[in-house]
């Protein structure tokens, strides 16, 4: 694996150009204009951030909620992918997919369910609005998906024989965690931290509703900054601190990969799972999946209720209302529009991500050294720049040579680039653990190169693919980064639906606002789940 | 011979200006007018139309975030802009556009129909008018009477009732800051800071965005929360009407008049406009009776026009302020960051954020030493 292939930066060209348009550029031409107000570089902007002690407070608050935000959805999560990884259970796949519901929440719908649970005459009876308990828990809500997901993808491949060799010498069942499982899954858990960190580092919607006004991680600063006060230079400076604490992140993480790569060989997810026996097997499954139901089903149920509670009574009122057509002043979106807008980005989205992520994913997994690492780090940049940096970067830089500045294709282009860090996240562990004895074998056995590729990496990486794939038509339906903040043609998706919706007062548009809510959640499922299953025939999970 | 050349460059220049021009005119008949706007506006799909068939330039509309967002993103691509007329800059922000050069001057022959006292600089045109004024829910205030003035909201009788939204990430939390501060001024006796410390002693409760506070933190009307005091829009208690899941007559929610906010909003044509005549056409028709009338229920504003009729909601249940406050732009535009950094000081300043680090930190520190001790002790086997 080590051998560097001839031909590996040819392939990084691909991914290397589309970040460097639709991210570098942007982001530095932003940054260039708050630093250099006319053209002259200008560094007072540092001193003033440096010697604004809130804006510190503001520094420091980012980094310690991000880490403890990470800790706890680790703890909380990997029950939760053990479980999914070693046992079968009905209605596995589907509660998979529901799983990855929260994840895709716009945080706005998402925030109002917490409120409703947690916030004035919650449902729990509990007060938390507003202290970092609550950011806390939604942080674990929204990412419990990617822990479940990256660390549960490679779990269910790890070999069950090397743990009952370890507990047939004697180990207790801890020794064999600590010592055989723990250290085969690093790589995965290594990945998933990395994300989970990224996105709670630049928490934006969830620090804003929950945090209530006390509270502000960086991301919120820059907004405000940026868009309320119009400070580009403070908003360039705090955009660099960010960028500066995300990138050591990322190339401790990188460095911390590259030394605990374990070559291993992984087994067929179907190999690897079965029923729980016996009551106590039984007893921690059921406890582990009701926990999860509940941390990860209280909320989305709650919009379900208020979306279905009109006025006197139960009903289906408000999902009427939203199949009223045309544009009225009583109907200001519409609905079935919404939903097609959605999935036609999601899908751009999903190609444009699985097209560059792949080819990323070969670049990285096949390197080591520097450049390799640098190169890694680059491409999960993104997840962790701020997406109002990002959208009005793509306003200063993107005018020329063609203006895509107003362009419908700007949003799938800048949901794709968080995509991408989930397809290359998805995959790179995967295609690193492949043995290298097995393309080997095959080469000597006179399979081509690409006859390797078709036949020992294509299969084992299509499933991780798959996965990145669905993370990928997540992130799109969901509208992450930075198109809320640049200029768009009026074809309003779900979450811009539901945005407009709530943004005006009346028992109507609140209802249309939790009903179209519940169909984004629906669609989003089915999605995932259609993608999970879209698996080439015959190659069978390995 | 220069004569020559200057003869056949004229007559070259002729003939290619009579080929070009019945054909370069009417494209730009048919060019579209781009628009770019909030994602609170609204039109009808017929009006609209309208106006396309009327005029032969179609309207493409583009949105980007909220009234500052779409500001600040003309002023970044001042001179080469991304459409050809700008709605939805209001009075909080015209300062910072004109400041910015994002427009270009026209005077619209259909300005007489809008109040001079509306009329703020050539380059702008008044489209709609609002005011963000206090919502109360009429159902808490059975036995007590709803509060009357600002002054009433210091009042212990009223503790623990209103709820706003943070002046820094909201823009009627900044409007309301604004018509404290036009109430109560910045010298004397009683100085805004001196109402806002008041307020805070009285429970005020503050949410970064209208919607948690409208919908999370409001009891009225279509709110879901426990307080009876909102800042809200002095149209909302119409919103309720028309958005109501049973036909009603009343209104859930009422309108305190004092101590409202009066925004205008404004629309102007992009300086280096592609397209200024179908801008210019835009302007005009977002003018006519046509779009006026159509305003109110899109966008739950009234509209800045004399002439234009009323639905019969917004006369009903829609208030409006017989003097409401105001701040200049240009004031608004010079004291924004100190007036929202003096109010987050005086209202949220919070002693407990630092004990939260503290707390937040040692349990990182905890975090870490664990997993340190564990790959030491791996390390060693």
């Amino acid at each position: 694996m080590s051998r560097p292939r001839p031909g590996r930066w040819a392939l990084a060209a691909l991914p290397l150009s589309f970040l460097g348009v639709f991210f570098l550029w942007p982001l530095v031409s932003i940054v260039w204009t708050g630093l250099a107000p006319g053209g002259v570089f200008d560094p007072s902007a540092f001193g003033k951030v440096l010697g604004n002690g809130s804006l510190l407070d503001v520094v420091w608050f980012t980094l310690w909620q991000a880490t403890l935000s990470t800790a706890l959805t680790l703890v909380v999560a990997l029950p939760g992918a053990y479980v999914f990884a070693r046992y079968d259970f009905p209605g596995k796949r589907l509660l998979r997919a529901a799983a990855t519901i929260p994840f895709v929440l716009p945080t706005m719908v998402a925030g109002t369910a917490f409120l409703a649970l947690i916030g004035p005459n919650g449902a729990l009876g509990v007060r938390l609005d507003g202290t970092v308990t609550a950011i806390l828990l939604a942080h674990v809500f929204f990412n419990y998906a990617v822990v479940l997901r990256t660390v549960g993808g490679l779990w269910s491949h790890l070999d069950p024989r090397l743990e009952e060799a370890a507990r047939a010498l004697g180990a207790s069942r801890w020794r064999t965690f600590t010592s055989v499982t723990l250290p085969l899954l690093r790589p995965a858990i290594a990945a998933a931290a990395s994300i989970v960190f990224l996105f709670t580092f630049t928490s934006f919607g969830i620090v804003l509703i929950l945090g209530g006004a006390g509270l502000a991680t960086l991301e919120v600063e820059i907004y405000r900054q940026t868009s309320t006060l119009f400070d580009l230079p403070v908003a360039a400076v705090l955009a660099i601190l960010q960028l500066v604490g995300v990138t050591a992140v990322l190339l401790a993480y990188s460095r911390y990969q590259e030394r605990n790569a374990v070559e291993q060989s992984l087994r067929p997810a179907a190999e690897t799972s079965r029923r729980p026996r016996g009551a106590r097997e039984r007893v921690m499954v059921g406890g582990v999946l009701s926990s999860m139901a509940l941390l990860l089903g209280a909320p989305p149920t709650v919009l379900v209720q208020r979306s279905l509670s009109t006025g006197d009574g139960w009903g289906l009122g408000f999902y009427r209302a939203l199949g009223e057509q045309g544009r009225t002043a009583a109907q200001f979106v519409d609905a079935g529009e919404a939903v097609r807008n959605s999935l036609g980005f999601a899908v751009a989205a999903t190609v444009i991500a699985l097209v560059i992520g792949l080819t990323a994913a070969a670049v990285v997994s096949a390197g080591r050294g520097r450049s390799s690492r640098w190169f890694d780090s680059l491409l999960m940049l993104p997840l962790g720049t701020s997406a109002v940096t990002i959208g009005f970067g793509f306003i200063v830089a993107l005018d020329a040579p063609v203006d895509l500045r107003a362009s419908a294709w700007l949003i799938p282009l800048a949901h794709s680039l968080v995509a991408i860090p989930f397809v290359v996240r998805s995959v790179v562990p995967v295609m690193r653990s492949v043995r290298a004895r097995l393309r080997e074998a095959a080469a000597v056995l006179g399979a081509s190169p690409r006859r390797v590729w078709r036949e020992i990496d294509l299969p084992i990486v299509s499933r991780a693919a798959a996965v990145g794939a669905g993370f990928a038509m997540a992130v799109s339906l969901g509208e992450f980064g930075a198109t809320a903040f640049v200029a768009r043609p009026d074809t309003p998706t779900m979450p811009v639906a539901i945005f407009r919706y709530l943004g005006r007062p009346g028992e109507i548009n609140f209802g249309r606002a939790m009903a179209m809510s519940v169909i984004l959640m629906v669609v989003t499922a089915a999605a995932v789940a259609l993608i999970e299953r879209f698996r080439a025939p015959g190659l069978g999970e390995f | 011979m220069k004569r020559i050349a200057a003869v056949t460059a004229a007559v070259v220049v002729a003939v290619t200006t009579a080929l070009l021009l019945p054909a370069s005119a009417a494209a730009r008949q048919s060019d579209p007018v781009r628009l770019l706007t909030h994602e609170s506006f609204a039109v009808s799909q017929d009006v609209l139309d309208a106006f396309t068939v009327e005029t032969g330039y179609p309207v493409v509309i583009l949105t980007g975030g909220d009234a500052g967002q779409i500001v600040n993103q003309a002023i970044l691509a001042a001179g080469n802009p991304v459409a050809d007329v700008l709605f939805g800059v209001d009075t909080t922000f015209l300062s910072r556009a004109l400041d910015g050069g994002v427009f270009e001057a026209y005077e619209s022959p259909g300005l007489d129909v809008v109040p001079p006292g509306l009329r703020a600089d050539p380059r702008v045109t008044p489209i709609d008018v609002g005011d963000v004024c206090l919502n109360y829910d009429k159902a808490a205030f059975v036995t007590v009477p709803p509060p009357q003035t600002l002054d009433d909201l210091t009042d212990p009788a009223y503790a623990g009732m209103l709820v706003v939204e943070n002046p820094a990430t909201s823009s009627p939390g900044l409007a309301f800051l604004l018509a404290t501060i036009a109430r109560f001024g910045e010298s004397g006796d009683y100085t805004w800071q001196d109402y806002w410390a008041d307020l805070r002693r009285n429970g005020v409760a503050v949410t970064q965005g209208w919607e948690e506070a409208y919908y999370g933190s409001f009891s009225g009307g279509s709110g879901e929360g426990d307080r009876p005091l909102v800042v809200s829009y002095a149209s909302s208690p119409a919103a309720e009407v028309v958005f109501a899941t049973e036909p009603t007559a009343t209104a859930p929610t009422g309108v305190i008049t004092d101590g409202c906010f009066h925004q205008v909003e404004y629309a102007g044509i992009l300086a280096g406009t592609t397209n200024r005549a179908g801008a210019e056409a835009l302007i005009d028709f977002m003018l006519s009776d046509a779009f006026q009338e159509d305003v109110p229920l899109n966008m739950f504003v009234f509209p800045a026009s004399t002439e234009a009729r009323l639905p019969d909601v917004f006369v009903a249940h829609a208030a409006v302020p017989a003097e409401p406050e105001t701040v200049a732009p240009a004031a608004i535009e010079q004291n924004r960051e100190r007036w929202v950094d003096e109010w987050t000081a005086i209202v949220l300043r919070d002693p407990s954020g630092t004990r939260w680090g503290v707390i937040g930190a040692s349990i990182a520190a905890v975090a870490v030493l664990a997993f340190g001790g564990w790959r030491f002790r791996r390390r060693r086997r």
